[in-house]
């Protein structure tokens, strides 16, 4: 049932995306009455959860300031943790529950009593005639730790579904089986401090500057202390200019360029044959399945120069401390786990890993990207990053839970493969928090049919999205800054969010909705929770033996210490900054593995018809899929609309100016965008950023094949075609400009410098 | 002020204008910042410059007001405009050569970066420098920026025949001979 209301135009005026522009009560109140306190937390956004300070007044966040003694940032801040406070009493703020009007054209307010008996009605309704796993839920990892606890734990117990998973599969999964293949753990091994004692740092597939902007703080040190930074990515992006080294890789290439470089590696006599013998496994097989990949042979296939590879072979083979750092970029592709453990073997083949300023690491995309995969809303996991197949795991959590080790559900299904099950029939009934999927998920026209074939549609969240429109019931939720909780950083440091404020009246915090509707569904004795912290002890719990053991991290450890990093099995043990220290894994025999992975074409694959590679990701001032960061003016001014970056010598070859508007055609749909003509992407590669719905979604474009391990669908690999469009109309009719600052091509004033 | 100078290293922006949102933050101008981040040819290269005021030793910006308006404190810092005596006939906003001050149209006032007054004269860094992610914004002491950057600072810049000296360092490459491009910075003209 679950289509769109048919009012849309007066959803989005009272709904938004409307752009906030000033602080609560306007910016002359903010100077009038200064705030009440400041509240030491963490940033809302991304996986660096720089420290920060809100200002609050009247139960109200009116502002900012750095919050220099944090560690991990120093008061360092991107815009959009700058401007992250805009988000509270936003005037598009859900302050009542929301159901379908009986005609289902339209949403009406409606009481808390009636709209959770109605969900809990409704899913009952479901499991009785299609079966328990009938019912799936969606998680965010942008949640706390405490609430994707309470995410999977409702899944099983209060629903007794297998399907419970989150929006993380589109993030950090490649990255995370890789690890777990590899090292037997799915964590940065490394601090970040790390960073800048590294003689070389190669960085794969990561926008620094504009996904993890802090993160360039550590490199501009490691340069200053004389190491080498090596770029790889197929845009020049800002840091890149400071490269040492660039490698403009060919998009969906990259397993082949890794395996390159550790066949110059073993060809130099590189490698560290004893820490190989002593701490790894498997290195014959992968040291024969790179002799083809010589320098030739690679630059043909990646279109990186044979002199640039044995260069950075050379430089990374030959440092004392060397450094990998990987995103999405190498993870996003349909061989995301086979390009994450292709680093791995070149990190272990060199012995850079488990020692000061040596190691792999992934750079965590959302907020609690690392700490929302430990504790069980992932399909395959239970809390403290326990496996669900093994009995020992399920026998330990059962017995947290209050329930048998066979009422325990089984491993359920991956977040794109819920929606395929939905279009199948086997899923008929979602319950969905902090998750976008019409925006993020790929193939957004398939995405939004699935979405139209559920009976029943049930979203959790403090802002309509472009998702919750198509729901029958939308409870309103609470931001980050009204919730008491942990998160775990891109570091696996566990952080503390403090509730700044309470949720506004007619809203409720997340954790109570949840407990709520396990009570009207019969499980309340297992919900009895009166706050966060009654979880997160529970979580502790759940977690102690796993990998991610939490027992020995209290919410007052962590303020003491600025943080506590896991594993952390007893009260009084100082947390584990770093991993795999004197080669110890967590496999059972300690030792690392060597997996071959080998290239493979992409799903997608460029042809005559559709000649040139699509690849999305992020900018600067928004975050994800955008449902924050479109709503707050000074972001959106920053980077307005999606705009296709695309090389002059290919814009020339489509009569293609600056700021035209360009067609862009995949095998699954096509959009209108306005072009953004650079030279800082590679001649057979475009690129859109993702953060916007409807027509201005480059997720119309991307398409659903999945790494076969991970399941992260391939959003940096599709093939498309470019044509000039006749009119400037986005078909959602809405107007567009171009990013005042991203288009500049003139310079204001010409700054010489003479000595 | 505390022993620390204000650094500009534009090699080391990212372009997130996280200085440009956080200066509008500041409680004596809320909402409108003073200071601005250019790309500088976006076609080319993802170069970009953060701009604050770079309060010079003679501000140009004095020089030419009509009014006598800018003033200086005593530790250097080239302020906004006095406003019972700004005209707001943007002399400084076409004189300034590195393109800082602004007339505030509702204000009716020239204003602009004063690196954080409120802030420095506690003892706090200026908020651009503050959040800067990627020390092209830096507030330290000049032994510590000569101790930990590949990069050294310079203060003398000349535009055409007018040499500028400056409060606030530019950070330029070690071994930069830095030469003008302008060939007219090399001739001879008649009534030079």
């Amino acid at each position: 049932m679950a289509k769109a209301p048919d009012d849309l135009a007066a959803l989005t005026a009272r709904y938004g995306p409307n752009p906030n522009y000033v602080p609560a009560g306007g910016w002359q109140k903010a100077l009038d009455s200064p705030p009440d306190r400041l509240v030491k937390t963490h940033c809302c956004f991304c996986g660096q959860q720089c420290g920060i300070q809100l200002k609050v007044r009247d139960n109200t966040v009116v502002g900012f300031e750095p919050w220099e003694e944090f560690p991990f940032n120093e008061g360092k801040l991107c815009p959009k943790g700058v401007k992250r406070y805009m988000q509270n009493n936003h005037p598009d703020r859900l302050t009542a529950p929301l159901m379908r009007t009986a005609d289902t054209k339209s949403f009406r307010e409606t009481s808390w009593d009636e709209a959770l008996d109605f969900t809990a009605a409704r899913l009952k309704a479901i499991q009785e005639k299609h079966g328990k796993d009938a019912v799936a839920v969606y998680g965010g990892a942008s949640l706390t730790s405490e609430k994707s606890y309470l995410v999977g734990k409702f899944a099983r117990v209060a629903l007794g579904t297998r399907h419970i998973d989150y929006n993380g599969r589109l993030c950090m999964v490649s990255a995370g089986t890789a690890y777990k293949l590899a090292f037997g753990v799915d964590r940065s091994p490394n601090p970040w401090s790390d960073i800048p004692k590294a003689h070389v740092v190669l960085v794969t597939g990561a926008n620094v500057a504009e996904c993890a902007p802090i993160t360039t703080d550590y490199l501009w040190r490691m340069r200053d202390n004389g190491g080498k930074l090596i770029i790889i990515d197929p845009r020049m992006t800002p840091i890149s200019r400071n490269a040492d080294l660039y490698l403009p890789v060919r998009p969906g290439t990259d397993v082949a360029l890794m395996m390159g470089l550790l066949h110059v590696v073993v060809r130099d006599g590189l490698v560290d044959p004893q820490f190989i013998a002593d701490h790894t496994s498997g290195f014959e097989e992968v040291e024969a399945s790179v002799r083809p990949w010589n320098p030739q042979q690679t630059a043909e296939l990646t279109g990186v120069p044979p002199d640039a590879i044995e260069k950075a072979a050379r430089l990374f083979g030959g440092a004392d401390r060397a450094i990998a750092l990987h995103a999405r970029g190498i993870e996003h592709q349909s061989k995301g786990v086979e390009n994450v453990l292709s680093l791995i073997n070149l990190c272990l083949a060199t012995g850079n890993i488990g020692r000061e300023g040596a190691g792999c690491m992934m750079i965590t995309g959302q907020g609690n990207g690392q700490g929302g995969r430990e504790h069980g809303q992932k399909c395959d996991q239970l809390p403290g990053q326990r496996s669900i197949n093994d009995p020992a795991a399920r026998e330990h959590v059962a017995k947290v839970w209050g329930i048998t080790p066979e009422e325990m559900p089984q491993a359920g299904l991956t977040a794109m493969e819920i929606m395929e099950a939905i279009h199948r029939g086997e899923i008929k009934g979602l319950l969905s928090i902090c998750f976008n999927p019409l925006v993020s998920l790929p193939d957004s026209n398939y995405i939004r049919e699935a979405l139209e074939k559920l009976e029943f549609f049930g979203v959790v969240d403090f802002f309509l999205s472009e998702t919750a429109q198509h729901a029958d019931v939308v409870l309103a939720g609470s931001l980050q800054e009204e919730e008491e909780g942990i998160v775990c950083t891109t570091e696996g440091r566990v952080v503390h969010i403090q509730q700044a404020v309470t949720p506004p009246e007619g809203a409720r915090n997340d954790w109570a909705i949840y407990c709520d509707l396990a009570k009207r569904l019969g499980k309340e004795s297992f919900f009895p929770y009166k706050a966060p912290r009654e979880i997160f002890d529970e979580l502790r719990e759940a977690s102690r033996g796993g990998p991610a053991d939490y027992y020995g991290i209290t919410y007052e450890k962590i303020d003491r210490e600025m943080g506590v990093f896991w594993p952390c099995p007893t009260l009084d043990h100082p947390g584990t900054p770093r991993l795999f220290e004197g080669g110890q894994f967590f496999h059972k025999d300690g030792k690392a593995k060597f997996i071959v992975a080998d290239y493979r074409p992409s799903g997608d694959p460029v042809g005559e018809e559709y000649p040139v590679f699509l690849t999305t990701g992020r900018v600067v001032s928004h975050y994800l899929s955008g449902t924050q960061t479109r709503r707050i003016g000074a972001l959106v001014d920053q980077y307005p609309e999606p705009r296709v970056e695309i090389h002059p010598r290919l814009a020339e070859a489509h009569g293609i100016q600056n700021e035209d508007w360009v067609k862009v055609t995949t095998r699954r749909a096509t959009m209108v965008v306005q072009a953004l003509v650079v030279k800082t992407i590679r001649p057979d590669t475009v690129f859109i950023p993702y953060h916007w719905g409807g027509g201005k979604s480059a997720n119309q474009l991307t398409h659903r094949t999945l790494d076969p391990r991970s399941k992260i669908p391939e959003f940096k690999v599709s093939a498309c075609r470019m044509e000039k469009a006749a009119s400037p109309a986005f078909p959602s009719g809405s107007k567009a400009s171009p990013p005042p600052g991203r288009s500049q091509v003139a310079p204001r004033r010409q700054l010489r410098v003479i000595q | 002020m505390f022993g620390r100078q204000f650094f500009i290293d534009p090699s080391r922006c990212i372009g997130c204008e996280s200085c440009v949102n956080a200066c509008a933050e500041c409680d004596n101008h809320r909402g409108e910042s003073m200071i601005h981040l250019d790309f500088i040819d976006r076609r080319q290269t993802t170069a970009t410059v953060p701009m604050v005021c770079m309060h010079c030793d003679d501000p140009t910006c004095a020089q030419v007001c009509p009014a006598d308006a800018i003033k200086k404190t005593e530790d250097g810092v080239v302020q906004s405009s006095l406003k019972p005596r700004c005209i707001a006939c943007s002399n400084c906003v076409l004189a300034c050569p590195f393109g800082v001050p602004k007339v505030m149209v509702r204000q009716e006032q020239m204003m602009k970066c004063d690196m954080c007054y409120d802030r420095t004269s506690i003892g706090k860094k200026p908020m651009c420098a503050t959040v800067c992610p990627s020390q092209a914004l830096s507030y330290v002491s000049l032994e510590e920026i000569t101790r930990t950057r590949r990069e050294k600072p310079t203060n003398v810049f000349y535009f055409g025949k007018q040499k500028v000296t400056t409060k606030v360092q530019m950070m330029i490459p070690e071994f930069a001979q830095a030469v003008s491009v302008d060939v007219v910075d090399y001739m001879w003209e008649a009534g030079s």
